[in-house]
């Protein structure tokens, strides 16, 4: 069953039209791949789920139209979205942080329990709790991002780019987490990547963007293998 | 040297006053970056609000001035969702445009119901003075500063304790952030503005019994308050408490030592803000934003 559905979403910038009509479907479980070139439409399409970029068309998620809830409402039914630029609070501190993921929760049980699991995926993060997270590196931002994201405990979760401006050993890193939480967490991953081959190995199906529309689509697998599909869309 | 003290601890008492409405003043400005002229007539009409209480509905000072503080914050929140809101995104300058008419309404609404005609305030502190080392120290004055020294803790505790405070650290400094973790962040401004209406609240009700009480009573005290926001670093809340003392102790012994310096107070107030922004625009506490390079 889809988790999230859109279906002819057209978003657009002022006058700038972003998206001229994308339908995709996320089922729940899975990992899903968002490719395409600059300018393609993958951080639109991912503002236009979370409600922070002006839309129209349908977008359902769990059974509700999401198309016309504001941000904060959308946070609230359980889709936790990793910005571009990792939408870190910087001038707060690495637990601030945490503690700002959880905003929107009561049960102070489950907040422990998944602050304990989030430092399970990321060893560095109990000793340093203070530190403020402007000061952390690159590396450090993204993991902090996705422990925020999770600490929302999100049925599902939009990233951004997660390999921008990272040594691919961190890389690596990181997907490898982003699987992790996916399969162990039940949490369902949209994941918008310009570095194709590493979020083709993580994902199960994959939409390749152009231009505001959906190219492509299919299983990652099948994708990856496909030589005209890597060479005009993936380029490598 | 007796003199000197006397003149110091005579400013660190004035200096509370004016800590206590540049701690408004910080308040709305960390929340969203804005100078809110209309600080000191908001206190001055929350002010009269408790003059009623007392003085028409005979409730005693101390339960009057905890009303008080609850109207001036729902005052605060109403006037951020009516007012301040349909400018939201608008350019710094139109909503600076906005707290002045809010200025010359709140100052003409307080001298339409409660005219101009100057009123004693009787507030909770007795006016009377206790003999400590040679110097003359009011209980007033000790009071005042017991008063702006809690409402810091208050603040303080608040900001770094609570869930709301953190939310609202983190939708002024992060709204699209903030958003995507489910923070109402309307809601946080509003709450913002709900507190410095309070707080500033506090200050009138701390000023009217000193001087008197009339529509245009917080008018120099902005202009010092603000001075002191600058010199404690506009952002930080303990700045403004160590501005608005220093602030206090230095118009003190301008009016004593300089000749002439009663009339040139104000001037010196103007003089501080600007040397300030000249040389250290962060000013004593402010931070410089943290980052990595």
């Amino acid at each position: 069953m889809a988790l999230l559905e859109l279906t002819e979403v057209v978003a657009a910038y002022g006058q700038i039209t972003a998206l001229h009509g994308v339908s995709l479907k996320v089922d729940a479980g899975g990992v899903v791949a968002l490719l395409g070139a600059n300018g393609a439409g993958k951080t639109t399409t991912l503002r236009a789920i979370s409600g922070t970029v002006q839309k129209t068309g349908k977008v359902m998620f769990d059974g509700h139209d999401i198309s016309k809830r504001a941000p904060e409402q959308i946070a609230k039914l359980g889709i936790a979205h990793v910005p571009e630029g990792r939408g870190t609070l910087g001038q707060l501190t690495v637990w601030e942080n945490l503690q700002m993921g959880a905003y929107i929760r009561r049960d102070k049980a489950g907040i422990k329990a998944d602050f304990d699991r989030v430092c399970g995926y990321f060893a560095w993060i109990p000793s340093r709790r203070t530190q403020v997270a402007a000061t952390l590196s690159g590396g450090e931002q993204q993991m902090l991002a996705i422990g925020r994201a999770l600490m929302m405990r999100p049925r599902l979760l939009l990233l951004d780019e997660p390999s921008l401006g990272l040594a691919p050993i961190v890389v690596q890193e990181i997907f490898r987490i982003v699987r992790a939480i996916n399969e162990q967490d039940k949490v369902t991953i949209l994941v918008v990547e310009q570095n194709a081959n590493i979020a083709l190995q993580a994902a199960g199906q994959a939409y390749v963007l152009e231009v505001g529309r959906v190219a492509v689509s299919g299983n990652s697998a099948e994708l990856q293998k496909d030589e005209a599909v890597r060479r005009s869309y993936l380029g490598y | 040297m007796t003199a000197f003290l006397q003149q110091v601890i005579s400013g660190i008492a004035t200096g509370c006053i004016y800590a206590s409405l540049a701690l408004a003043l910080v308040l709305i400005y960390r929340a969203m970056d804005l100078a809110n002229f209309a600080q000191g007539e908001m206190a001055t009409f929350s002010t009269f609000i408790s003059y009623s209480l007392i003085e028409y509905w005979h409730i005693d000072f101390w339960p009057a001035f905890v009303i008080t503080i609850v109207l001036s914050f729902a005052l605060g929140i109403g006037i951020q969702r009516l007012v301040i809101r349909p400018f939201e995104g608008r350019p710094v300058l139109t909503l600076l445009i906005v707290t002045l008419g809010l200025f010359t309404m709140f100052n003409g609404i307080t001298g339409q119901i409660w005219g101009y005609v100057f009123k004693t305030y009787r507030g909770g502190f007795p006016s009377e003075p206790v003999i400590f080392g040679g110097l003359y120290i009011n209980v007033q004055d000790i009071g005042v500063l017991g008063v702006v020294l809690v409402m810091l803790l208050l603040l303080y505790l608040f900001f770094s304790r609570t869930k709301a405070g953190l939310a609202m650290r983190a939708a002024s400094l992060y709204p699209d952030s903030s958003r995507l973790l489910g923070v109402r962040v309307g809601w946080m401004l509003a709450l913002g503005w709900g507190l410095a209406s309070a707080v500033g609240a506090v200050s009138g009700m701390l000023v009217a019994p000193i001087i008197f009480l009339d529509p245009n009573m917080m008018q120099s005290i902005l202009l010092f308050a603000f001075a002191a926001a600058v010199l404690g670093g506009i952002e930080s809340p303990l700045g403004a408490v160590v501005g608005g003392i220093t602030i206090g102790v230095l118009m003190a012994l301008v009016g004593t030592y300089i000749p002439g310096g009663q009339d040139l107070r104000l001037a010196f107030g103007l003089i501080v803000i600007v040397a300030v922004l000249l040389v250290r625009p962060a000013g004593l506490f402010g931070r410089a934003a943290v980052r990595r390079v």
